[in-house]
């Protein structure tokens, strides 16, 4: 039997998925701060800057004015759909996380195939976009989540593409042991042993050269899943006013808006995990200073680790949305199908040959 | 005592549902019951332990095929019921024999089948492992046949979408 009714009832389900949650809020919030200073900073204006110490409490009080917001349910909307939309895109995206780690602990789903059970998220997600879309019986909404549907189909195969890199490198689609054997492995790039020294020697990208190109692949299929720019035609506020989210106020907006930055959470920690070693600390040994052994294992460093790269990636999303222009529909479809296709299909095959021969 | 439950609530939901995709009178609402229901199917799936099959039965169908599906609803914009008539009139005949087909095909496929007995059985069958292996070396033929129609599918549908000048 997969599970028991009883753990279903218990604390001991229901206690994760509560804390997930709290903790993808808390998350949520201070990253739309966060992207909104980073933003201020590179555009070198000040940003959020009246409310709390430099404007730290400036999302709580916008969230307070979304939960008061009327929701605005348009006369000629289809009624069930657009109900059903926000909860079918957040749900989607909250399911990932049961097979997400946030640090070596028992308190997620560890399966077997959680890569593959991600990829099914992402894939459902796009559903709920098209379903927002059509039921606002908006024209631009319906552009919108058009450009969703043929955005998310061509992102999605280089995504799994990138996944399958890394999937046959590693033998394996569960998340604990493809990091467990980004602590074991010593070779790196096949030419020196680097065991003895641990930390970000060990990490998938410095193991096997060509990951580094496959998380390049991954992480812009990534970032076109999450509909930020600059792939974000799906919601290109100066052509389509907001896209497929255009008619959604209120509490309904914030939890589309959630989703967005759950779903950015979900595509950094899966480079994390399967291209930055994970919650492996990244500290080498140097000399007498065992710093891989003194700062790896326990649930604080594995947890610190794991997010703390995270958070980076996510910072490096933000500032690739501020610094690039949003590209055009049809060059982001060439891009996907004439660019990172091929690309990630020869790294699939050069995995595994790599995998057969190449590698020690 | 789970596993009936669970087996009984998805199999009536997903039968329900596929009901409600053949009579539903709106293309739109036909297509996401038709996600629904592969869900169901998913969720059988998972009972039996055939985790794999299950999360690429969402992948596929729920999450690549339905999607499309949707974006062609949504472009040809199938308002009013009148506009489908005449298209599936001449095809209904024919719909029915291949369903009559297709029943048949099933009842001589159930009929040398036993029950495998519990899930636990089967536990090893649905791994990714095993399905690679099985694929790979007893059903390579089938398994290379199928990507040769499939491929030979895309380049009719190329030849069907190609203008010529």
């Amino acid at each position: 039997m997969l599970f028991n009714l009883n753990a279903l009832i218990t604390l001991e389900l229901l206690l994760p998925i509560t804390l997930t949650f709290v903790f993808i809020a808390i998350y949520a919030l201070l990253g739309v701060y966060a992207e909104r200073k980073i933003a201020a900073f590179i555009q070198d204006r000040v940003g959020p800057d009246e409310v709390g110490y430099k404007g730290t409490l400036q999302t709580f009080a916008d969230i307070l004015k979304l939960l008061q917001k009327e929701i605005i349910v348009p006369d000629s909307a289809d009624k069930i759909l657009f109900w059903l939309a926000p909860i079918l895109i957040f749900a989607s995206v909250f399911a990932g996380f049961a097979v997400l780690p946030f640090m070596h602990s028992e308190y997620y789903v560890n399966i077997n195939l959680a890569l593959l059970w991600v990829m099914t998220i992402v894939s459902i997600d796009v559903i709920g976009i098209i379903m927002a879309g059509w039921a606002s019986n908006n024209k631009y909404s319906l552009y919108g989540s058009m450009r969703a549907v043929s955005q998310m189909i061509a992102y999605e195969i280089p995504l799994g593409f990138a996944i399958l890199g890394v999937a046959v490198i590693y033998g394996t689609l569960n998340i604990n042991q493809i990091i467990t054997m980004q602590s074991i492995e010593g070779y790196t790039w096949g030419l020196w042993n680097t065991k003895n020294y641990g930390g970000f020697f060990l990490w998938s990208i410095f193991q096997h050269p060509h990951l580094l190109l496959i998380f390049l692949i991954f992480f812009t299929a990534g970032i076109a899943e999450c509909n930020r720019a600059p792939f974000d035609i799906p919601e290109a506020e100066s052509e389509l006013i907001a896209g497929f989210h255009i008619e959604y106020s209120g509490f309904a907006f914030a939890t589309i808006m959630l989703a967005e930055y759950a779903n950015m959470l979900i595509i950094s920690l899966l480079s994390v995990i399967m291209f930055f070693g994970g919650w492996n600390s990244p500290l080498p040994n140097l000399g007498n200073f065992f710093l891989y052994h003194w700062t790896n294992g326990g649930l604080f460093w594995s947890s610190f680790w794991l997010l703390t790269k995270s958070f980076l990636l996510i910072f490096i999303m933000m500032w690739i949305r501020w610094s690039w222009p949003r590209f055009r529909a049809d060059q982001l479809l060439q891009f996907s199908w004439k660019v990172l296709l091929p690309a990630s299909l020869t790294l699939v095959i050069f995995s595994v040959l790599w995998k057969l021969w190449l590698h020690p | 005592m789970v596993e009936t439950v669970l087996f009984w609530v998805l199999a009536v939901l997903s039968i329900a549902t596929a009901l409600a995709v053949i009579t539903n009178r709106n293309p739109m609402y036909s297509v996401l019951l038709l996600v629904v229901n592969f869900f169901c199917i998913g969720g059988l799936y998972l009972t039996l332990n055939a985790e794999f099959i299950a999360v690429i039965q969402i992948i596929v169908y729920a999450g690549a095929i339905m999607v499309l599906f949707l974006f062609v609803v949504m472009l040809l914009n199938l308002g009013s019921e009148k506009s489908l008539e005449p298209a599936f009139d001449a095809k209904k005949g024919l719909a029915f024999l291949l369903g009559l087909a297709f029943l048949a095909e099933m009842l001589v496929a159930m009929k040398d089948f036993s029950a495998i007995g519990s899930a636990k059985e089967t536990f090893e069958y649905g791994k990714v492992e095993k399905i690679g292996l099985q694929l790979m070396t007893q059903y390579v033929y089938p398994f290379e046949m199928i990507s040769v129609i499939l491929l030979v599918a895309l380049i009719g549908a190329l030849m069907i979408a190609k203008k010529y000048n």
